[in-house]
């Protein structure tokens, strides 16, 4: 099928951009990379009068880091997380997590805010936020807000995001990128995770002082596992193992087309051990002289 | 209405579109390029992959619109008007990377994309970049020949007679 018919806009400036926004929130949607939105429009499961494309709007594409963290542009797409050398130095999780979204012509396309802003409850990005204590941040016409990801998520396709504010940045922080870990059960190359597990340490003295444990697929948000997390603060390498129980123990995930909640207790059992040898593992990618 | 300018195939094109007009659809139907697929129109199958500026992008799954100033590349790039098959193409033919075809333009552009990126890559990592790519036909075992082939001049298993 084909978009049913809708006002197009091109805002030039971040301002006209809000400005755009606010006269049309109610009506309108924001067109970043067009991955999801588009698919909706072609399916009609969206009609919005107004289409708001954020592609011509300057500023919104940078990768900086900063003072222990690294700021991330709306409109920066996955490929570029997966290629970007500072995000690869800095928060090498985000660049691994890059690697799972969609197919390379999906990655080619649609951007991390876009996917955040949209809060698929399978999608990598807000399990990478929640793992790197990612902050987003919001505009609007009455000015800029940052709010943590444990508040952003709230469920299937629902956010913290107020109507007339767009999703502009989002920030990484570098503090638990120290030891890390990824690991997606996919049905088929690209789809979206039936689970996945995302693990981030911070490591004092050879101790791990910090563990965040975010898992997606399980439940209507992604999910931090603070069972999980409790195992992995100062615990030795056989603490794998604990961990995996601990976080199956913990979930009690939905059933869908997708899996079963067995199979997904299962899945998160696997999905974390392999995330917590990768964060553990002196040889793999996953571990980080901090 | 709205007026857009693009470079097509390396030709500089003007044109009204409706906002809603999707990329696939302004390429077939307003400029009869209609090497261009279109399968699910929802961004899965992949047939509609085509290049902007160089990078793969699923044609139904951006509106012409967002195409203004940017560069397009589709299959007619690749040989035009009897120059011959491109080296990716041959290398399909070759190794029969192809039955029904439906897929195939999609599949090319990918390649092509490849060859650009990655060009030293083993048959894993083939597989991994065409994964967005549905082929209902081969197996896909004779794809990857192809583009083995296409990439690295390695025999694969070619039937050249």
């Amino acid at each position: 099928m084909k978009p049913p018919r809708f006002a197009y806009h091109a805002p030039r400036t971040l301002p006209e951009l809000l400005e755009t926004f606010n006269e049309t929130a109610d009506e309108a949607v924001v067109l970043a990379g067009g991955q999801s939105l588009l698919p909706m429009l072609n399916l009609r499961l969206a009609a919005p009068s107004h289409v708001i494309d954020l592609g011509r709007v300057p500023g919104l594409d940078s990768i900086a880091s900063t003072n222990g963290s690294v700021e991330v542009g709306a409109m920066v797409t996955h490929y570029r997380m997966e290629t970007d050398a500072v995000v690869a130095a800095s928060v090498p999780l985000a660049r691994r997590a890059a690697g799972y979204v969609g197919y390379r012509a999906i990655r080619n396309r649609g951007t991390v805010g876009g996917s955040v802003a949209h809060a698929d409850p399978a999608a990598e990005w807000p399990i990478v936020l929640l793992a790197l204590d990612g902050e987003v941040g919001l505009a609007s016409v009455r000015g800029w807000r940052s709010i943590a990801a444990e508040d952003f998520f709230e469920s299937v396709y629902t956010t913290a995001k107020r109507p007339d504010e767009i999703v502009t940045s989002l920030r990484l922080s570098t503090r638990c990128a120290h030891r890390w870990g990824f690991s997606e059960f996919q049905r088929r190359t690209g789809d979206f995770a039936t689970v996945a597990v995302a693990v981030a340490c911070a490591v004092e003295a050879g101790e791990i002082c910090e563990a965040r444990v975010a898992i997606a697929g399980v439940a209507d948000r992604p999910m931090r596992c603070r069972e999980a997390e409790a195992v992995l603060v100062g615990g030795s390498a056989t603490a794998a193992a604990d961990a995996a129980e601990a976080a199956s123990d913990s979930v009690d995930p939905i059933s869908d087309i997708h899996g079963s909640s067995a199979f997904r207790k299962r899945l998160v059992h696997a999905e974390t051990l392999r995330a917590v040898r990768q964060a553990f593992s002196a040889n793999e990618a996953g571990a980080r002289d901090g | 209405m709205a007026e857009i300018s693009l470079t097509v195939n390396g030709e500089r094109t003007a044109a009204q579109v409706d906002p809603r007009t999707l990329l696939s659809d302004f390429l077939r139907d307003g400029l009869n390029l209609t090497g261009t697929h279109v399968g699910c129109e929802h961004g899965y199958c992949g047939a509609c992959t085509v290049l902007v500026d160089g990078a793969s992008a699923r044609s139904c799954l951006m509106l012409a619109i967002q195409a203004d100033a940017r560069s397009v590349e589709t299959v007619e790039s690749l040989s035009v008007n009897g120059a011959g098959l491109h080296p990716i193409q041959q290398a399909f033919k070759d190794c029969h990377g192809l039955q029904c075809g439906f897929c195939t333009p999609g599949l090319l552009m990918s390649v092509v994309e490849l060859a650009a990126t990655n060009p030293d890559c083993g048959r894993d990592e083939i597989r991994e970049h065409l994964s967005g790519n549905v082929c209902r036909c081969t197996g896909y075992h004779h794809i990857v020949d192809a583009v083995e082939r296409a990439l690295n001049g390695v025999p694969g298993r070619a039937d050249d007679s």
